[in-house]
């Protein structure tokens, strides 16, 4: 039995169905980010005065995150356009550059997720708290390359202007160690929000990839037996590729920035 | 002559998706210029962090539009998308509303900083 409607829009509609079908699924997809943004708001908008990170993740390495999504999103619409043109070339070479792209956005997603798993709060006996890198971890010793602070406030907010923070390499006896805990998603609400954030968009942007791996791949025959169909399939990966495009859009200042 | 009408078809579609194609490009260098300048503001001290979120917002929301109506072609879409994403926009609201009526409504005894 033949698909319905996949080519020509439906009388009703106005629409090929595969269309309707993806922004139903995007309009669920706008609630399931809706339902995380508001439980950021309340969290955030609920923490005491002082104690909402700010400056904990790396701005530069956000930036060029999101420079690599908007990139990705124009090879995405140059691929779809490419087919629009009949030229079938281009957009194999557009779309390579959309996977490389995403594969490029997710190693810089895990790079980050390392670093906030090797950072480490130590709260020591003497009322101290040392927080830095980890180095290198023995029976006797903790290494981590950061710095001492009296108040747990001063870790806070790594943003104020004019303040410039030291980090120096710091040999802490185990026996002087209280408790220990890294900037996993335990440490914080904020860590807490920011894994289950990113972490939900980097599953989309894997999902994305392999999608729009498969049309450029073994899926891409179908351009020789189908080539409208094939073009209508690139615009719906397309359309949820700049889904997902959308919703890094706010991410970024939000989790980075704000 | 269904031929020449034919290939005058695909050399209009070729005009037409050129002109779009510079089009996608203008908003591509918009998206960038948006990046940098929400990262430069956000380094702008205005004295109230409210106003360097508010700005942040209004940049992202811009953003949002550009690759909303142009990537998406929601500029142009059918009455029927218009319709399911009302609907969405209806129920997103609602979901932020919900934030409201939490933050009101503390149990009692419950600690507040």
């Amino acid at each position: 039995m033949d698909i319905p409607y996949t080519v020509q829009p439906r009388p009703d509609t106005g629409l090929y169905n595969a269309k309707v079908g993806i922004w139903l699924f995007l309009a669920s997809e706008v609630m399931l980010f809706g339902a995380l943004f508001s439980s950021y708001i309340l969290l955030r908008v609920s923490a005491p005065e002082g104690y909402w990170p700010h400056g904990w993740l790396n701005i530069p390495i956000g930036t060029t995150n999101t420079l690599v999504l908007i990139c990705s999103s124009i090879t995405t619409v140059m691929a779809w356009a490419s087919c629009k043109m009949n030229q079938f070339g281009r957009f194999k070479f557009w779309h390579a550059c959309t996977i490389l792209l995403a594969l490029t956005f997710v190693c810089i997603k895990s790079y980050e997720y390392h670093d906030k798993f090797t950072h480490y709060e130590i709260d020591l006996k003497d009322g101290r708290i040392a927080d830095g890198h980890l180095v290198e971890k023995s029976a006797d010793n903790v290494v981590i390359h950061g710095r001492y602070v009296t108040d747990r406030k001063e870790l806070f907010d790594l943003r104020r202007p004019g303040e410039e923070i030291k980090h120096e390499e710091i040999t802490i006896p185990r026996a002087q160690i209280q408790k220990m805990e890294n900037y996993g998603p335990w440490h914080h609400t904020y860590l807490a929000i920011y894994f289950t954030l990113t972490g939900l968009h980097a599953l989309h942007v894997i999902g994305g990839a392999i999608v729009i791996g498969c049309l450029w791949g073994p899926l891409s025959r179908q351009w020789k037996r189908e080539p409208e169909r094939f073009t209508n399939r690139i615009e719906i990966s397309g359309l949820f590729w700049h889904f997902v495009d959308l919703v890094w859009i706010f991410l970024f200042p939000v989790l980075y920035l704000l | 002559m269904d031929s020449q009408a034919s290939t005058a078809s695909v050399h209009e579609d070729h005009e037409s998706f050129a002109h779009h194609v510079r089009r996608y490009l203008y908003v591509f260098y918009a998206l960038i210029f948006g990046t940098l300048l929400t990262v430069g503001a956000s380094y702008i001290p205005f004295g109230d962090r409210a106003i360097n979120i508010t700005v942040a917002l209004i940049i992202a929301c811009s953003k949002a539009f550009l690759v909303a109506g142009f990537f998406m072609h929601l500029i142009s879409e059918r009455k029927m998308i218009y319709g399911i994403l009302a609907f969405t926009a209806f129920f997103f609201a609602g979901l932020m509303f919900l934030i409201l009526l939490a933050y009101a409504d503390f149990p009692l005894h419950t600690i507040t900083h």
